[in-house]
């Protein structure tokens, strides 16, 4: 059922990176130790593209998540100095999240065992998929009229709206 | 199979990469001299005593710099499948591709109006 | 034609081991690491020739001779730097993140060697032809502006931190147009592989087809790799070396070595992606002569980068900034927008080249020529406005200073008669 492969050797490799960096992120008292262990967490997940056949969004995940948005998040803890020792881990209400926690755990693996969107995740003999497409594909994809224009241009829109938002944040206190 | 070839080899690559730079600082471990003392380990400060904490005053440029960053490399993740199959498009492909273009470039103007673009 | 494959290493040498018994997968592993040693090695083992050639321009271009005592020509002056910093003392600074403070010079250089192995060093030798090549070093470099954000913070130095916070900036912000630029090459080959791009420039090299793109991509690794006039990243008279300042000994060595080292791989990426890579003449016959034409191709932008290095003075960060944002990403911009389009009317037209006469020379000069036309044209455009806006600027000078003359004249009348 489960062949020991080098496939296999580095999804569990990648799955390692991804887990131990999002658990070492949540458990981490040092905001800065936590924004490393999301940056190992993040390396895993491109490689979990990688092995995905999606080598375009692995770099992608590499170039902004890894290099903006890590490094947006240790501009902003190591500018705000208080941050970085934080003092209590757990606060009254830890039953709570620990109850929606398990909810969703149930949840996803639910959805990923049982046949929800037709083919199940746990049977190995039916392919994901026949196709394996190339960024040249998405390409012809995100400006083909029948495809994903729309989403395309609403993706311009939605970022011109998000820098416009944070430039009117940021200025408010001149 | 030639695509996994690739990138197992980037895979070993960063795999084995990091140990070539790091063999002269082993080296450089086993035969320096190891004298640590209170001053030498002492923050450097222009020779002078530290003052305060080691922070550094909140500067709103960095972050925006960040921002402005961060939106625009996100435009170009979008930019790269269209120049790609740029070839075999047809003209409303360039259609597309402008009007994406200038509604960032529209935040760009509007940053600059804005003074956003200041010192960093 | 057996023989013949077991002279080409990296990525050929499968078919000589499984001939000779062993196992496949495990033969397939073997050239792998073989390859990735040599990937490696080479730019370690290189970069001591690069420090060699910077030191030796900047000294002449300064009348003076530059080392020469350490071997011949001062060749291995390299070498006995590098031992001086292996035997010099390490002074970790007192409160320093330990583990970080380690990993920032290992990941520094590391974000550069990763570069090396996408390179195509000739028709047949590549270390990984990866599909999407040119996101890849992109990705890559953009991890090296994390090694420094770990460099200033874990050195628990608030001018270390201040000085990583200038540097970041400043990178990230000339990524922008580096990528811009690089999207004109991407839509003319139609592939983002480093090979296909070379394979692409067969008939054209692409500094023809875009030459403003290939200047905002130097001008953009310039600044990417702290080269003057933008070395204000590692500048040695302010905030005393930036956020390096508490290391010391080799992990010191490695920050210069990555930085020596960024620089050539920066003008290597040019060499490929502009010059044409490992085209040449008799290529084709003897696919090793590829690397030599490659070297000898970044050597022209890399002297040229050392020259102006040597020349030029340095900008301050705000006009780094200004000159970033203010002019080089609309012109980038409005390049990708233009060429685009004349890329599309070419296209519709039928001038462009078909993919069996990719590699005729002739067959690529109409498209070329029209692409190189419209970049003098935008060229034209953008000298002409900034003159204007100079000429705007040096009136608004000249009329603010008869005026503060003409208030003098007032505040001191009896002086003028």
């Amino acid at each position: 059922m489960l062949e020991l492969n080098a496939q296999t050797i580095v999804f569990f490799v990648f799955s390692l990176l991804t887990l131990g960096g999002a658990l070492g992120v949540v458990t981490n008292r040092n905001l800065i130790h936590g924004a490393i262990y999301l940056i190992i967490s993040l390396f895993g997940g491109a490689g979990l593209f990688v092995l995905l056949s999606a080598p375009f969004l692995a770099a992608v995940q590499v170039l902004v998540y890894i290099g903006a948005i890590a490094i947006l998040i240790i501009f902003a803890v190591m500018l705000t100095r208080s941050m970085t020792q934080l003092r209590e881990v757990f606060n009254g209400q830890w039953w709570a999240s620990a109850l929606v926690g398990v909810l969703l755990f149930t949840l996803l693996i639910g959805g990923v065992i049982l046949p929800v969107w037709g083919n199940s995740g746990t049977n190995p003999n039916l392919p994901v998929s026949d196709l394996v497409a190339t960024t040249q594909d998405l390409g012809v994809a995100l400006v083909d009229g029948n495809q994903y224009v729309l989403p395309f241009e609403v993706a311009s829109m939605l970022l011109t709206a998000a820098m416009i938002g944070a430039i009117v944040i940021a200025r408010e206190d001149d | 199979m030639n695509v996994v070839n690739e990138w197992a080899f980037i895979g070993v690559f960063m795999a084995v990469a990091w140990v070539l730079p790091t063999a002269p600082l082993i080296v450089s471990w086993i035969f320096r001299p190891k004298r640590p003392n209170a001053i030498k380990m002492a923050t450097y400060e222009c020779g002078v005593e530290t003052v305060g904490d080691t922070w550094v005053q909140f500067k709103v440029q960095y972050y925006l710099t960040g921002l402005i960053f961060l939106v625009f490399d996100v435009e170009l993740i979008f930019l790269f499948p269209w120049a790609i199959a740029y070839n075999q498009l047809d003209f409303f492909a360039f259609g597309a591709g402008l009007l994406f273009i200038f509604l960032l470039s529209d935040a760009l103007i509007y940053a600059w109006r804005k003074n956003a673009l200041e010192w960093s | 034609m057996e023989t013949q494959q077991c002279i080409n290493i990296i990525e050929t040498m499968v078919p000589c081991l499984v001939r000779s018994g062993t196992d496949p997968g495990l033969a397939q592993f073997l050239s792998i690491i073989i390859g990735v040693l040599i990937v490696t090695l080479m730019p370690l083992v290189l970069v001591i020739l690069f420090i060699w050639l910077e030191r030796k321009i900047a000294a002449r271009v300064q009348d003076r001779i530059g080392p020469n005592r350490v071997g011949p020509f001062g060749l291995l002056q390299n070498v006995a730097d590098a031992v001086k910093l292996i035997i010099k003392e390490d002074i970790t600074p007192a409160g320093a993140d330990r583990l970080i403070y380690n990993a920032a010079p290992v990941i520094a250089i590391l974000s550069v060697i990763l570069v090396w192995g996408v390179i195509p060093y000739s028709p047949i030798h590549i270390g990984a032809d990866l599909s999407i090549g040119v996101v890849y070093v992109v990705a890559i470099g953009s991890v090296g502006t994390l090694a420094i954000m770990m460099a200033g913070w874990s050195s628990n130095n608030k001018y270390a931190l201040l000085g990583a916070f200038r540097a970041v900036a400043a990178l990230i912000s000339y990524e922008i147009p580096m990528i811009l630029a690089l999207l004109i090459p991407v839509m003319i080959a139609g592939t983002m592989s480093m090979q296909g791009i070379v394979e692409a420039q067969q008939g054209m090299w692409f500094i023809v087809s875009a030459p403003i793109a290939a200047l905002i991509f130097y001008i953009s690794n310039l600044a990417e790799t702290g080269r003057a006039p933008f070395d204000l990243v590692e500048a040695e008279s302010e905030l005393v070396a930036g956020y390096n300042i508490e290391y010391s000994g080799m992990k010191f060595g490695l920050f210069m070595a990555s930085e020596f080292l960024h620089s050539f791989t920066a003008n290597l990426l040019f060499a490929v992606i502009f010059l044409g890579g490992w085209s040449g003449p008799f290529v084709a016959q003897l696919p090793l002569l590829g690397f030599v034409w490659l070297m000898a191709k970044t050597l022209v932008p890399y002297i040229f980068t050392l020259v102006l290095r040597a020349t030029i003075p340095r900008v301050r960060i705000d006009q780094m900034m200004a000159f970033n944002w203010k002019f080089l990403v609309p012109i980038a911009i409005v390049n990708v927008l233009i060429t685009a389009l004349v890329l599309k009317i070419v296209q519709t037209v039928g001038l462009s080249p078909s993919p069996e006469n990719a590699t005729d020379f002739v067959a690529n000069l109409p498209q070329g020529l029209i692409l190189f036309a419209t970049n003098l044209f935008m060229a034209f455009i953008v000298l002409n406005m900034l003159r204007n806006q100079g000429r705007r600027e040096r009136m608004a000078d000249q009329a603010r200073m008869l005026r503060t003359v003409e208030q003098d004249k007032q505040i001191v009348p009896s002086a003028a008669h």
